[in-house]
């Protein structure tokens, strides 16, 4: 069947068979995986480096440097999960270059304390995301999931936007599966108790923050 | 019995429905008293829902038909070496 869907992860055998095309060199069939998978690797890309020029740089060099190591491809792994390797690793190269301490990766700021423990327990509005207009919303999202560290965020949008495996997650970011698991528990309740302050309810007597 | 503390550790495990039956059981316990851990467990199920339904970094049609015209170009002019191995 030549049904490609938009999906990442599947109808495997087709990808398969435009992996094994463009690896002799048909770019027609590359071009089949790039337009499968590029909404997925910038949204990625702008997740970790909060920056669309950066995130559309990653996505050119991540389809680049995909095509030109395509016999590294052993297929032993999805073409997916292989691609986005190699765009979390562009895109964190991106993060360093315009952070001035250089020492951004998947290790830092698993110390932190915040969220580990929830402070904020008032219950959210039944329909949290009515309170607020689409891009009102949207702005809320993106200033929310920024403060995370980039371990933190990457491991999230991998697990639970993407909505990739623990295990996938684990092999594209090359970390151990709790690590994932404890990274993805972190995002969550900091991002949720960040969240609270705009989407808990004013029933009850809670005062505003 | 877990404790709070307990329930926190297992929740991803709980929100992902990775964890056997008995584990379940006994959060589920958990959850049946404690009235905190059970708005953080609905909150972060939202938190994850939000995110995922309201798609924040969309890639625009015309930006991305650029990046994609790109993409092969820079693919048609780079020299690629192929093992012959297969």
């Amino acid at each position: 069947m030549e049904t490609i869907q938009n999906k990442a992860g599947e109808d495997v055998s087709s990808e398969l068979a435009l992996v094994q095309a463009a690896k002799k060199g048909d770019l027609e069939a590359f071009s089949g995986l790039v337009k499968r998978y590029d909404r997925n690797i910038f949204r990625i890309a702008q997740h970790i480096t909060h920056n669309e020029d950066d995130a559309q740089d990653v996505v050119q060099e991540a389809f680049l440097k995909a095509y030109q190591n395509l016999d590294q491809f052993q297929g032993n792994s999805k073409f997916y999960t292989w691609l986005v390797r190699i765009a979390v690793n562009e895109a964190l190269m991106k993060l360093r270059r315009r952070r001035s301490d250089k020492t951004v990766s998947l290790d830092e700021d698993v110390v932190t304390e915040e969220g580990a423990m929830p402070r904020e327990v008032a219950d959210w509005s039944p329909n949290p995301e009515q309170l607020y207009g689409q891009s009102e919303l949207g702005d809320i999202l993106k200033k929310t999931i920024q403060g995370l560290p980039p371990g933190f965020r990457t491991v999230f949008v991998l697990r639970d936007v993407e909505g990739l495996s623990t295990e996938e997650t684990a092999e594209m970011l090359g970390l151990s599966i709790p690590a994932v698991k404890s990274r993805l528990l972190r995002a969550r309740l900091q991002l949720r108790e960040r969240l609270a302050k705009y989407f808990k309810s004013k029933k009850g007597g809670d005062g505003q923050p | 019995m877990k404790n709070c503390k307990e329930f926190l550790n297992e929740l991803t495990d709980y929100l992902d429905g990775t964890m056997t039956e008995a584990v379940r059981a006994e959060l589920d316990e958990h959850l049946h008293w404690c009235h905190d851990c059970h708005v953080v467990l609905n909150t972060t199920k939202k938190t994850i829902e939000i995110y995922r339904d309201n798609t924040i970094y969309e890639l625009p049609e015309r930006l991305r038909v650029q990046l994609q015209q790109a993409i092969i170009t820079k693919c048609k002019s780079t020299k690629v070496v192929r093992k012959s191995s297969e």
